[in-house]
């Protein structure tokens, strides 16, 4: 595909799914959200660009390929397991704590989240080798 | 405890590192280093089952009817002991049979991802849980199949990803049902609501659909189609690590539900399962003794053999489950080993069919050695340990009165040492065929592609000379089965025996 | 609205067994699809439905009668998923054997039996 508009609304919708997907992944703990939605946000952000242009293009502008996203995502979530095994708890027992931020406000952050960031690049990774495993530069005989 | 979910989280933060590390040397050097580090951990869950019964993980702390559970008792340790030491043989075999250097990496990687979709199989208490194993498995093996991506690959793939994923459709609608008649999907907490059910119709609805899922899966009497159509088409590898590990889930997760929580309509599940077990030993032993292509004579003994575990099931006394859990060990060992000789026939002579190969007992003694003790130990020959196996089940068979599948299983019996046989005089014995004598050039065999055949051989002669302990153990594990009450009890309540 | 429901899963079973049964890969594929998503929906389906009602409630909730059980839209999230997955894989796959074989029929496959 070929079309000068796609291309350029692509460089601005690919940041407004970023953005959109980041949302995602934050709010999904107490909302609908999370990150299987926000990865797949993220995914389709570099998918639209690669409908926009070309795969090709798409995967040589990432400079990071989809396995090492999933890599990340993995590392991420086991990440996740070690706070609750190390504080003595079971498997994967979600263990928190608050920050404080500005003003009175304090911000909760657990090993569910980052578990979810971990779910996030999975499957951000996963969208992206779907996309390019299936939508090669190959035309159909 | 968390060393329960170790056999899980130990394949996966291998894969990691394989996917980060990409080489082909460095990744076999991992593929082999974590083969070893499971078999340890596996030892050591083995011996702690052993020593002070079931272990329970209840992860995230969300307690048992709620959340998912690990359980290992008896039978899981087992398994996982068995599948740890036949995924190192095979991680050591690959290292010269996945020759391609692009390959390799790929191989390990969904290596470690099969053996983490079987390991979670055997220590799930979820039957959800257990469909998800389940699809992490088929996924790997899926991508296993098919790599390489020849046209036969592609051909045999295609049939074993259809029948494979109608099997888990019927999985999935069994536990939708299931749900929806008990309201929960904790194996113990099923047993428990399970054990004084009267309304045994409704159950056997889910019941059935579970053993048509698991049927697929272990490829019993009219589902086993997949199977040969498939299993001769990759590498020779994966095969075997398919041959050993694939179908044993299938068993194993068949023994579990109608062990545990279907076991209100005896009468008619324990005929249903001999029937079946009959059909499926005679069927895949007179279709083994019709090729005569070596692959293809071990994949139809593959669904022969697995009318024997099923038999012991459908018998359903002690001893016959004892027979059962044993008889899926030797068969794991002996078997993987036997497609294992096959590939190094086939590296030494250039082919896998009979008719193309002769000789062999004169050009290498170590080799028909090495296929003697898998072949025989399958035909069921005494010291081995197929003959302790067979020896239990018929044993069990002729005290439960069920002289009918007995007298199938001696004749089966008579039919897989023709087989073996078969393979022995046309691949050992025979004179090489005239023609193909001059452009087979002798391949020299390494240690290292012998090396894994020694070690199941071994095992195999071991599990033999030392029947008794081991038949001790399956026994432990069969009464562990037959009277569930301190697994519901341990997952349950939390009580440790 | 559950027998509505129920009526759609063997509309989709049939239509699924139907499509498995053509000779084209492509078309047993879409089989599988419309299975999966009966069974899907049968998963979905074998906890009732209960319009309206929130699945998870605070403490200070008066009734706990009227809760919609989240376990089967938990496990069907999951079904979905696993379900998306093995559909990509085998789209792939049969992508890769048109291009070796150049043949889209099942009877061609026979010959791995021979």
């Amino acid at each position: 595909m070929n079309s000068i508009i796609l291309q350029i609304a692509s460089r601005y919708v690919r940041w407004l799914l970023l953005i959109f997907a980041v949302i995602a992944l934050l709010r999904g703990h107490n909302y609908p959200g999370g990150g299987f939605i926000g990865g797949l946000l993220a995914g389709l952000s570099i998918v639209f660009e690669g409908f926009a242009y070309s795969p090709r293009y798409a995967l040589d502008k990432l400079k990071f390929s989809p396995a090492g996203f999933i890599a990340t995502g993995l590392i991420l979530i086991m990440a996740s397991f070690l706070p609750g095994v190390l504080t003595g708890g079971k498997l994967m027992t979600g263990t928190w704590v608050s920050l404080p931020f500005l003003f009175d406000w304090e911000v909760k952050l657990g090993t569910p989240l980052l578990f979810d960031t971990g779910i996030f690049f999975a499957v951000t990774g996963v969208t992206l080798l779907f996309f390019f495993s299936l939508k090669q530069d190959k035309q159909w005989k | 405890m968390n060393a329960v979910a170790l056999p899980i989280l130990i394949p996966l933060a291998l894969m990691v590192l394989l996917i980060v590390i990409r080489s082909a040397l460095l990744s076999r050097w991992t593929g082999v280093l974590g083969s070893m580090l499971m078999l340890v951990i596996a030892i050591y869950l083995f011996s702690h089952v052993n020593e002070y019964g079931i272990l329970i993980l209840q992860v995230g702390e969300w307690a048992a009817p709620f959340g998912i559970t690990l359980v290992i008792d008896r039978l899981s340790s087992l398994m996982l002991l068995v599948t740890a030491l036949l995924l190192l043989s095979i991680s050591i075999y690959a290292i010269r049979f996945i020759g391609d250097k692009k390959e390799a990496p790929v191989f390990y990687i969904f290596f470690f991802s099969l053996a983490m979709g079987i390991n979670g199989a055997f220590i799930t208490g979820d039957v959800f849980n257990l469909y998800v194993w389940f699809e992490v498995m088929l996924l790997s093996s899926f991508v296993l199949i098919s790599m390489g991506s020849t046209r036969e690959q592609l051909k045999g793939g295609i049939k074993y990803v259809g029948l494979n994923l109608i099997g888990s459709l019927f999985f999935l609608a069994g536990i939708g049902l299931l749900y929806g008649k008990t309201g929960t999907l904790n194996m113990a907490h099923l047993a428990k609501i399970l054990q004084y059910d009267e309304q045994s119709i409704l159950m056997n609805s889910s019941a059935m659909l579970f053993f048509i899922a698991f049927g697929i899966k272990a490829a019993i009497f009219p589902l086993y189609f997949w199977l040969p159509a498939s299993y001769h088409t990759p590498n020779i590898t994966i095969t075997s690590l398919f041959a050993g590990l694939l179908t044993k889930v299938g068993v194993y997760a068949l023994i579990r539900f109608f062990t545990l929580f279907f076991v209100q309509d005896q009468v008619f599940w324990h005929n249903l399962l001999l029937v079946v077990a009959g059909l499926t030993m005679v069927i895949g032993g007179i279709a083994a003794s019709t090729y005569y292509e070596t692959r293809r004579i071990l994949s139809y003994h593959i669904i022969s053999q697995i009318g024997y575990m099923v038999m012991g099931l459908g018998i359903y006394t002690p001893l016959a489950l004892a027979g059962a859990i044993y008889f899926i060990m030797h068969n794991m060992v002996a078997k993987t080993n036997a497609f294992l000789v096959s590939g190094l026939i086939n590296r030494f002579m250039g082919s896998y069919r009979l008719k193309e190969v002769g000789g062999l007992y004169r050009q290498s003694p170590l080799l028909a050695l090495l296929f003697i003790i898998p072949a025989f130990a399958l035909a069921g020959v005494p010291p081995l340990s197929g003959f302790f196996a067979k020896f239990i089940l018929i044993k069990a068979g002729i005290e439960a009165s069920r002289f009918g599948i007995t007298a199938v299983a001696l004749i089966t019996g008579l039919l897989t040492l023709y087989s073996m046989i078969k393979i022995w005089n046309e691949a050992f014995l025979k004179k090489l065929p005239e023609n193909q004598e001059k452009d087979s050039p002798v391949v020299r065999i390494r240690f290292l592609d012998v090396l894994p055949s020694l070690i199941l051989g071994l095992v195999t002669i071991l599990m033999g000379v030392f029947a008794a302990p081991v038949f001790r153990y399956t026994m432990e594990a069969a009464n562990g089965l037959l009277d569930p009450f301190i697994y519901i009890e341990s997952v349950l309540n939390g009580i440790q025996p | 609205m559950e027998i509505i429901l129920a009526i759609l899963v063997g509309v989709q079973y049939t239509a699924g067994v139907y499509m498995l049964l053509r000779r084209s890969i492509l078309k047993f594929i879409i089989g599988i699809i419309f299975m999966s998503n009966a069974t899907n929906l049968l998963v979905f389906l074998s906890a009732g439905i209960t319009s309206g009602s929130p699945a998870f409630l605070g403490e200070s909730a008066e009734r706990t009668d009227e809760l919609a059980d989240p376990l089967p839209q938990a496990l069907v999230l999951t079904a979905v998923v696993i379900g998306l997955g093995i559909l990509v894989f085998i789209l792939a796959l049969k992508f890769k054997f048109f291009s070796v074989t150049g043949t889209d029929d099942l009877d061609q496959l026979k010959s791995t039996e021979e």
